[in-house]
């Protein structure tokens, strides 16, 4: 597998906004590439960045943002050179996207059926009929009951765990080679982002779609992921696959976001706590980000730490990163 | 014995615990009243009527002094509705509920000022519950000083006091809410409910819109205040991997329903109603990897119509014929284990 090129590979992206205060740099120096059929967990607190990395995959950064720098490269395509007409053309067939609000993916003065079918036609020179039953066959894909009566529904008829399980239907319409799904199951039910966590896996599994599912959730990524990249202050901060970076995390960041978790084999007990407070990014300190917050910090953090390679396929950026089982570096 | 309905029992308390709040058959309904546009269409012949919500309907619960009893289930079943009757924020339509073994409600009303300061409620959302133009100190001092609990010389102190144990910095006294993190916003909800010197704490959802990290400071200060304080807490939650971490015992909801009560390790560990089994395969854990997940069937049904007999038959791997047209009783199926579901009954 490892001969065959990524699906997407992001190299050291810049995502900055301008604003009136100053410059946000939302998004920096940041790497990682998914594979066909696998499914990245992108993770981390409020303000991160994540959503901003997927946006600007999709080059939906909104004024006054903009990529400072670093390629996207999508099936070998620097998707930042590309133009945009061409990169509308790839949104919605070769690329999807799954919002955590439905509405924003579906029209609410259109029904479900109109809907589909322009989607499928707008990238397939197929007939309607041929649409219509592409359509049909997406929706019961998402186990969503009665499809031919869904299809004549509008969108406020749905429950808010349909109307995303319609979505999602929407979003494999066109069997894209990459998914990017933000926070899809943030505001759903517990049995119902089962459901969906479920379609999403069977689905990703069968036609080979790269997924990347950005959630604040740890346990969510933990069940679905191969590999994991955890965002602090627009940073990757480590990277790695599911079980190396959950168990052995490296860098100071994680262990402390794995341990403010509650778990089941720590239950009741005090839960870990990361001291101090998210950082502005509008006034970063120099060096790592992390650093005023950092149990670990040194002189040697006062300068920004660049990406390491690590034990078990992880990359880590910080100057001292732990080495070892979760319960001993938690300890 | 003559265990009260959902009462904790004392085969697992670790002493025995005297009941401080009783919940007997509380019901809410709310009826939806028509708009305009309904009224008329009504007039002119449409079948449209006024509709009524079952949000809670005949719960009975007992939690014992002490106890931090989790409320689970999902949205709309009705465990924000509970809370606000509890707190005296809402009264029931029928049923009764007993704090101290003193009615909370009497004619609509709260009984006894007394009753409404001892039951304090924390909220979801830091933001719309703190007046932004109050600051800090007014925030956490005007209930004391209205309800006379602290001298007006003794004001000053007393807010001061009272930050630090929610781990504030009592030089930000005179600052607005609006400078707040979120985590530190909530940290001055819980210091304004804390100040009127509550014994009992309902929380809903108290924690839901905080980052993880923040999550467990504020986790780990109730931990603490039960400690410091001998608070008793319901604690409404949809998250499951939190109520397993914080509470004694756990009541799961189902539209409008209790269908399981039982001591945290009991239920995390052995379910025993269907809905619980459903509820607690569907949770994501940190320590699952790459799970397959084997949904349960179906939506949540709408609270206007719920389905006859056992709300959860249309949705339930077990259901029979009795299930749609009976409704099971909540009983006690072991000591101090209660659930509501006819494959229990045996045969
Ligand atoms: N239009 C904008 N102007 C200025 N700054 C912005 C803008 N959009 C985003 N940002 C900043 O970029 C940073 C990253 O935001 P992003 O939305 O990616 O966070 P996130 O990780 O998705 O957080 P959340 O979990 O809250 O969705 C934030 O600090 C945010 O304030
Ligand atoms: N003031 C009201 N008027 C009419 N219906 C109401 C009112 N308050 C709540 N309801 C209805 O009562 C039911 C129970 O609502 P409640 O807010 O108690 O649920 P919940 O379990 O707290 O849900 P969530 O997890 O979404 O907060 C819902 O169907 C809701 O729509
Ligand atoms: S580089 Fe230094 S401050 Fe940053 S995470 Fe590593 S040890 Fe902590
Ligand atoms: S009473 Fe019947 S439908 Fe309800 S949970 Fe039990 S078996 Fe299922
Ligand atoms: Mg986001
Ligand atoms: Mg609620």
């Amino acid at each position: 597998m490892t001969a065959v090129s990524p699906t997407l590979e992001v190299r050291d992206l810049e995502t900055h906004f301008f604003t009136r205060d100053g410059v946000v740099e939302a998004v920096h120096g940041v790497s990682f590439q998914v594979g066909a059929g696998e499914v990245l967990g992108l993770v981390g607190e409020s303000g991160s960045g994540k959503s901003v990395t997927g946006f600007s995959i999709l080059g939906l950064v909104d004024q006054p943002g903009r990529i400072a720098g670093g390629q996207i490269l999508f099936q070998g395509r620097d998707l930042v050179q590309l133009a945009e007409k061409e990169r509308r053309k790839l949104r919605g067939s070769k690329i999807a996207m799954i919002f955590q609000d439905p509405m924003m993916t579906l029209n609410p003065v259109l029904r479900i059926d109109t809907q589909m079918t322009e989607a499928v036609r707008a990238h397939r020179d197929v007939s309607h009929a041929r649409a219509l039953e592409i359509c049909r066959e997406a929706l019961v894909k998402v186990g969503i009951p009665a499809p031919d009566e869904r299809l004549a529904s509008y969108p406020h008829q749905f429950s808010g765990g349909m109307r995303q399980r319609v979505a999602i239907a929407i979003a494999f319409l066109n069997e894209p080679a990459l998914i990017i799904a933000d926070e899809p199951t943030t505001a759903l039910d517990v049995t119902i982002q089962g459901q969906i966590l479920h379609e999403a896996q069977t689905l990703c599994r069968e036609t080979g779609t790269a997924m990347i599912w950005i959630t604040h959730d740890l346990a969510v990524v933990a069940g679905l992921a191969d590999h994991i990249c955890v965002m602090y202050a627009g940073r990757i901060v480590e990277q790695g696959p599911i079980d190396a970076v959950l168990d052995r995390p490296a860098h100071p960041y994680t262990v402390g976001l794995i341990g403010s978790v509650p778990s089941r084999n720590r239950r009741g007990g005090r839960l870990f706590q990361i001291p101090g407070m998210t950082p502005s990014l509008l006034n970063l300190a120099a060096g790592c980000a992390f650093r005023n917050r950092c149990p670990r910090a040194t002189a040697a953090c006062l300068e920004e730490p660049p990406v390491r390679a690590a034990s078990h396929g992880r990359q880590v950026r910080c100057v001292h990163p732990h080495d070892g089982p979760l319960e001993e570096v938690l300890s | 014995m003559s265990a009260l309905p959902g009462s904790p029992g004392t085969s697992r308390s670790p002493a025995e615990r005297r009941p401080i709040l009783e919940a007997a058959g509380i019901t809410k309904r709310f009826v939806k009243r028509l708009d305009l546009a309904g009224k008329i269409a009504r007039r002119l012949g449409s079948s449209i009527h006024e509709e009524t919500v079952h949000a809670v309907d005949g719960v009975d619960l007992t939690v014992g002094a002490g106890e931090v009893v989790g409320l689970v289930g999902e949205s709309g079943c009705g465990k924000s509705t509970f809370g606000r009757m509890v707190a005296g924020i809402l009264p029931p339509t029928e049923g009764t509920l007993r704090f101290d073994g003193k009615p909370v409600w009497r004619d609509g009303r709260v009984a006894a000022k007394e009753t409404a300061l001892a039951i304090q409620m924390i909220f979801q959302d830091p933001f719309a519950s703190l007046d932004p133009r109050m600051r800090v100190e007014e925030i956490i001092g005007e209930a004391p000083r209205v309800h006379g609990l602290v001298p007006r010389s003794g004001i000053a102190d007393y807010v001061a006091e009272t930050m630090l144990r929610v781990g504030l910095d009592p030089d930000f006294r005179r600052r607005y809410a609006h400078q707040f993190s979120g985590g530190q916003r909530q940290r001055i909800g819980i210091a304004r409910a804390l100040a009127v010197q509550p014994r009992f704490l309902v929380c809903d959802e108290a924690i839901a819109a905080l980052d993880v990290s923040i999550q467990a400071q504020v986790i780990n200060l109730f931990m603490d205040l039960r400690q410091d304080l001998d608070l008793t807490y319901l604690f409404i939650s949809h998250d499951l991997s939190v109520v397993e971490h914080i509470a004694d015992r756990v009541v799961i909801m189902y539209l409008g329903r209790v269908v399981e009560i039982a001591a945290t390790e009991d239920i995390f560990d052995a379910p025993n109603h269907p809905y619980t089994q459903a509820l607690l395969s569907e949770v994501p854990r940190i320590e699952l990897r790459k799970r397959s997940y084997h949904p349960v069937k179906g939506e949540i049904p709408s609270p206007l119509d719920p389905p006859p007999g056992c709300h959860f038959h249309p949705r339930c791997p077990h259901a029979t014929a009795r299930c749609s047209a009976e409704r099971p009783a909540l009983r006690e199926i072991a000591p101090a284990r209660w659930s509501a579901c006819h494959l229990n009954d045996g045969s």
